[in-house]
């Protein structure tokens, strides 16, 4: 286990910078993107207002131009950073930790039926709602939607575990095929569901599909602090498995690696993280596909550095995506989803050109 | 090392990017006058005709009527997907909107920002618009010209039932909202189009289905309008106007055969401001025109 680690980490080292440099220009990158974040928004108020914001929020004025500094900075900006931040990393780590387990590049999140059970939640919360759903779900409020994308998350992984377990094994082949096909079965039924909505219902069902972190909020915030503790805690036990599953399952186990216990940490810590995200911000893709790939371009395919070093450039790059999203067309907004792809995509093709991700690397 | 030091370089530019970017926030001190973002098309109409067009700093992109609207005010985005940090970024001091604006979370963000934030109801009826416009007046202060407008627009609500009594048979109409491969997506009870043509004196053919719904060829068959009522504009998509009597679904229609298709701007038919009973008066004028109904009458 230790030379595979050791080989991992020498992996082609001549044109890698080390493990070290490159913590320390994402936590940089990360820092940099959260204050341009707070520093920046279509109102115009920058961080120079944020002492008058603070004392504000301690009660040493009640100036009008003050609370406005405050509502923005405080109420509006600050939790918006602090969501792009966690949905960003939850979603990059997922990405990871899914193309980790299935060997596969072009795994990503969705694959655990997460994405597709959120939609399908979402979808008949935003259609039913206001029909024969409404004594469910109207006591819920504004969380009607984020608690149904949560649960509908869940639901499904749970679905798709209990179909791929057999004898206490969990097939990772399985796993995949049940979850195209309960993916389509998920996005037929949602289909269903939508020929039933309203055009405004569907207005908002394309809006929620292409994500968005305007609806920020404290209570978002405050929501999403187990997740991420859940994640930091669980994502550090993968690493050595996910290094071992490099070389195929029947190898890792040889290893001494219990791959079933991988398998099952990794399908709950993806299940919460990204079922969290879409909670909170809609569906965001390209950031769990594309994250990891950049991630093990820089730094070699080591997961102990591609977990964490996926989650703090996806939460970076996020944070980014939603400064233009907020500013491209200020006063309006602009779906994240789209910018995620309409910057991201062009320069991960760049990168796949340049330096071949997924070929000889 | 390569990628560290680019990662340095950008996140540098960065800093000194928020750092430049220092205040340059607007005098937000007001004067007397309101500064108004409306958010819903009718209410940026109403505001017009109420003279208060002034005080307007900013709309939603469903404000096309007047078109100058558009045009002179900033535009603060779709009405269902609002930016807290975009409304309020310009400066008003007071929120008018459709109770369809949202998301919620951004709606209760506004509403918590110390800036007057008014809920418009917006039923799509006769009692609906008068109830808007005095609504909005008093909001704006503007009451003596509201009570002007609404009393116009109920007077005008009454003509056009006392003319709606004067329809001996009712035609039987289908308001088609947009065809797509050859396949109608129909106005069925509950919308807008419904109740412009309830208040034009026609009988809708699919208000068995509830809100717009796509339906098959079949259905159309079954509906056999007299009249087909379509949107040339604001939403309207403009080959359409041509196509839809050409669906196999209505080609044995008695609307096919008098060819009574109607094309109508779509906001102007739609969109339940103060032009409302206008348009459902021009809508029963065409549906029971002359032409139409002589092409009915003498086979």
């Amino acid at each position: 286990m230790t030379t595979l680690d050791a080989k991992l980490a020498s992996a082609g080292t001549a044109v890698r910078p080390s493990r070290r440099k490159v913590f320390v220009a994402l936590t940089f990158l990360l820092i940099a993107s959260a204050v341009l974040s707070l520093a920046i928004g279509p109102t115009g108020i920058s961080l120079q207002a944020l002492p008058r914001a603070i004392a504000v929020s301690l009660g040493y004025t009640d100036d009008l131009a003050a609370a406005r500094d405050r509502l923005v900075l405080i109420d509006l900006r600050l939790p918006r950073t602090l969501l792009a931040a966690f949905v960003g990393a939850a979603l990059a780590t997922s990405g990871a930790i899914m193309q980790g387990l299935f060997r596969n590049p072009l795994a990503d999140p969705g694959l655990v039926g997460v994405s597709s059970g959120a939609a399908l939640a979402a979808v008949a919360t935003i259609v039913l709602g206001q029909g024969i759903g409404a004594p469910l779900i109207a006591p819920l409020g504004i969380y009607a939607l984020p608690i149904a994308a949560f649960g509908g998350g869940l639901i499904m992984t749970l679905l798709l575990v209990s179909i791929a377990a057999r004898q206490g094994q969990l097939a990772v082949g399985t796993l995949l095929l049940a979850g195209l096909a309960i993916g389509a079965l998920a996005g037929a039924i949602s289909s269903v569901i939508v020929t039933a909505s309203d055009d405004r219902q569907l207005r908002d069902l394309t809006l929620w599909q292409m994500g968005s972190l305007s609806g920020a909020s404290w209570q978002k915030v405050f929501a999403i602090v187990p997740f991420a503790i859940a994640i930091a805690l669980l994502a550090p036990r993968l690493t050595r498995g996910l290094n071992g599953l490099l070389l195929g399952e029947a190898e890792a186990m040889h290893l001494g690696i219990d791959t079933e216990r991988i398998k099952r940490i990794a399908i709950a810590t993806t299940a919460a993280a990204v079922g969290a995200a879409v909670a909170v911000a809609g569906i965001i893709g390209f950031v769990g596909l594309v994250v990891p790939h950049i991630m093990r371009l820089i730094s070699g395919p080591d997961h102990r550095v591609v977990l964490p070093g996926s989650a703090i450039l996806g939460a970076s790059l996020v944070i980014f995506a939603d400064i233009v999203a907020r500013m491209a067309l200020r006063p309006a907004e602009l779906p994240i989803g789209i910018v995620l792809a309409l910057v991201g995509a062009p320069v991960f093709l760049h990168l796949i050109l340049k330096r071949g991700i997924g070929g000889s690397e | 090392m390569r990628v560290g030091t680019r990662f340095f370089a950008l996140a540098s530019a960065a800093f000194a990017f928020a750092v430049a970017s220092a205040d340059a926030r607007a005098a937000d001190s007001s004067g007397a006058a309101p500064r108004i973002l409306s958010i819903g098309g009718d209410i940026t109409e109403i505001l017009y005709d109420l003279g208060q067009q002034d005080k307007i700093v900013a709309v939603d992109v469903t404000s096309m009527f007047p078109p100058e609207a558009l045009k002179d005010k900033k535009s603060v985005g779709y009405m269902r997907a609002l930016s807290a940090e975009g409304a309020l970024s310009v400066n008003p001091t007071l929120i008018i909107a459709s109770d369809e604006a949202g998301p919620p979370e951004v709606v209760s963000a506004l509403k918590s920002s110390g800036v007057r934030y008014v809920d418009i109801d917006d039923k799509p009826s006769a009692e609906g618009v008068p109830n808007k416009i005095r609504h909005i007046g008093s909001v704006v202060g503007a009451d003596d010209a509201a009570k002007t407008l609404a009393a116009k627009v109920e007077a005008d609500f009454a003509a056009l039932e006392n003319d709606r009594k004067q329809i001996k048979s009712r035609k039987r109409v289908l308001f088609i909202l947009a065809v797509q491969n050859g396949k109608a997506t129909v106005a069925g009870a509950e919308t807008s189009a419904d109740a412009i043509l309830k208040l034009a004196g026609g009988d809708n053919v699919a208000a068995s289905l509830n809100g717009y719904k796509p339906v098959s060829d079949e259905q159309l068959t079954e509906f056999a309008p007299d009249v087909v009522v379509v949107m040339h504009r604001g939403g309207g998509d403009p080959h359409m106007a041509g196509q839809a009597l050409t669906l196999a679904g209505l080609s044995q229609s008695p609307a096919a055969k008098t060819k009574s298709l109607i094309a109508m701007d779509g906001l102007y038919l739609l969109g339940f401001g103060p032009r409302a009973p206008l348009a459902a008066r021009e809508l029963m004028k065409s549906i029971y025109a002359e032409g139409a109904n002589t092409a009915a009458t003498t086979p």
